[in-house]
C-alpha cells in the first residue's frame, strides 16, 4: 500500500466535512463538520511529512490543533451567547440583519 | 510500500473514520453526531501513530478526544439534547446543490492527488532518529525555527479564554439578599417574624410531609415545605394517626412515671378527620 491512500481518506473526509457544513442547519453540529474538515487538514499534513521525510507537516499540524482549539473555545461561547437571547441553535433563526 | 500489517490497518480504520464522518453529518441528533466524530478522531489517532506522529497521534486522542468533544457534549447538554435539525429547506434545492457540489470538490481533490507524482515516499524514520526520537524532534523545531509562530498561539489561546469568558459572563441584574437583608424585610412585613415552625417528625412518621401539631391537636400548614403544600403532597393526619400518637404519649407516660396527659376524646378526633376530609374534598376539586 502506498501511504498517498492516506490523502484520499483525507480528501474523502475533508468532502464529508464540507458537505455537512452546507446541509446542516444546527450550530453544534456545523461546528463538527468544522473540526471534522480541520482533522482530515491534519491528515493529509502528517502524511506529507511522511512523504516528505521531515517533521515540518506535523509541525504545522500541531499548530492548526492549537488553533481548533481554540477556534473551538470562542465558536461554542457565540453559540451559547446567541443560544441565551433567541433560545435556538438553528442557523435559520439568526436572521436580524436580514432584509 | 509500506507493510501489509499498515494495509490492512489503514484499510480497517478507515472504513471506520469514513463511517463515523458520515454519522456525524447524517445523524439527526446532536449528540449522536458528537459521538460519531469521537470515533473518527480516535481512528485518525491511530493513523498517525502508524505514520510515525507518535506526538500527534498522542496529542489527537487527548486534546482532541478529551477536551474538544467533552466541550462539544458540554454545550450539546447546555443548550438541549432532544434539540433535532429542523428538516425544512430554507433556501430552495440548496441541499441537493451542496451534495452535488461536494461531490464534484472530492472528485476534483481526488484528480489532483492522482495526477501528483508520488510513487516513491521517504518515510519520516530518518528524521525521527536524527533528533533521537519524534518528541525531541519536534520540540527542537517548534523552540527553533517555529518559536515566534509558537508564542503567537500562546496570545492566541489567552485571548481565546478571556473572549469566552466575556461572551459567555452575564451581570447580576439584582443585589443578592443576604441574611441581614432577609431578616430586616421580614421584621418589615411583620407577618411571621419568628423562623418557621418545624414540621411534624412523630414515632411511626417521619417525612417532613406532615404538619406539625398546634397546641389544640390542630395540623399547622405553615410547618410544610411550600413546595409540598403548592403540589398538594401534604400528609393529613386522620384520627387514626392522633389516637395512636394518644395512647403512644400514654404509655411513655407510663414508663417515665409522670402524670399521663388527658387522652383526646372521640368528639375532638372527629372534629380533626372531618377537617381532615374537607379539605381534601377541596383539594381534589
Amino acid at each position: 500500500m502506498n501511504p498517498v491512500n492516506y490523502l484520499y481518506l483525507a480528501a474523502l473526509l475533508f468532502t464529508i466535512g464540507a458537505v455537512g457544513v452546507l446541509v446542516r442547519r444546527n450550530a453544534i453540529v456545523l461546528f463538527m463538520c468544522v473540526e471534522l474538515m480541520l482533522n482530515a487538514c491534519n491528515l493529509a499534513l502528517v502524511t506529507f511529512s511522511r512523504l516528505h521525510g521531515n517533521l515540518d507537516g506535523q509541525i504545522i499540524a500541531f499548530f492548526t490543533m492549537v488553533v481548533a482549539a481554540a477556534e473551538v473555545v470562542v465558536g461554542l461561547a457565540i453559540i451559547v451567547s446567541v443560544f441565551r437571547t433567541r433560545h435556538s441553535a438553528s442557523v435559520d433563526d439568526t436572521n436580524l440583519m436580514k432584509l | 510500500m509500506t507493510s501489509t500489517g499498515e494495509a490492512v490497518q489503514f484499510w480497517v480504520l478507515a472504513v471506520i473514520a469514513v463511517g463515523g464522518a458520515l454519522g456525524t453529518v447524517l445523524c439527526r441528533k446532536a449528540v449522536h453526531s458528537a459521538l460519531c466524530l469521537a470515533g473518527t478522531m480516535i481512528a485518525l489517532a491511530i493513523c498517525y501513530l502508524a505514520e510515525g506522529a507518535v506526538f500527534l497521534g498522542i496529542v489527537q486522542i487527548v486534546v482532541y478526544t478529551g477536551a474538544i468533544m467533552m466541550l462539544f457534549l458540554f454545550v450539546v447538554m447546555l443548550v438541549g439534547v432532544s434539540s433535532a435539525d429542523s428538516v425544512k429547506e430554507v433556501l430552495k434545492g440548496q441541499r441537493v446543490a451542496a451534495v452535488v457540489g461536494g461531490l464534484g470538490f472530492g472528485v476534483l481533490l481526488c484528480a489532483g492527488i492522482a495526477n501528483a507524482d508520488l510513487r516513491n515516499f521517504t518515510g519520516v524514520g530518518a528524521a525521527n532518529q536524527a533528533a533521537g526520537g519524534n518528541v525531541q524532534g519536534l520540540a527542537r523545531l517548534i523552540f527553533t525555527q517555529y518559536v515566534w509562530a509558537f508564542e503567537v498561539t500562546g496570545a492566541l489561546l489567552i485571548t481565546a479564554a478571556v473572549g469566552a469568558m466575556v461572551l459567555t459572563h452575564r451581570e447580576a441584574t439584582e443585589v443578592k439578599q443576604g441574611q441581614r437583608e432577609l431578616a430586616e424585610q421580614r421584621v418589615r412585613l411583620g407577618t411571621q417574624v419568628t423562623p418557621l415552625p418545624a414540621p411534624g417528625v412523630y414515632a411511626r412518621h417521619n417525612a417532613v410531609d406532615a404538619p406539625g401539631l398546634l397546641p389544640d391537636g390542630t395540623p399547622a400548614e405553615i410547618s410544610v415545605n411550600p413546595t409540598l403544600r403548592e403540589r398538594g403532597q401534604m400528609r393529613h393526619l386522620g384520627s387514626d394517626l392522633l389516637r395512636r400518637m394518644g395512647e403512644l404519649e400514654q404509655s411513655t407516660a407510663g414508663w417515665l412515671g409522670r402524670k399521663a396527659p388527658k387522652p383526646r376524646s372521640g368528639a375532638e378526633l372527629a372534629n380533626v378527620e372531618q377537617t381532615a376530609t374537607e379539605q381534601r374534598e377541596v383539594e381534589s376539586k
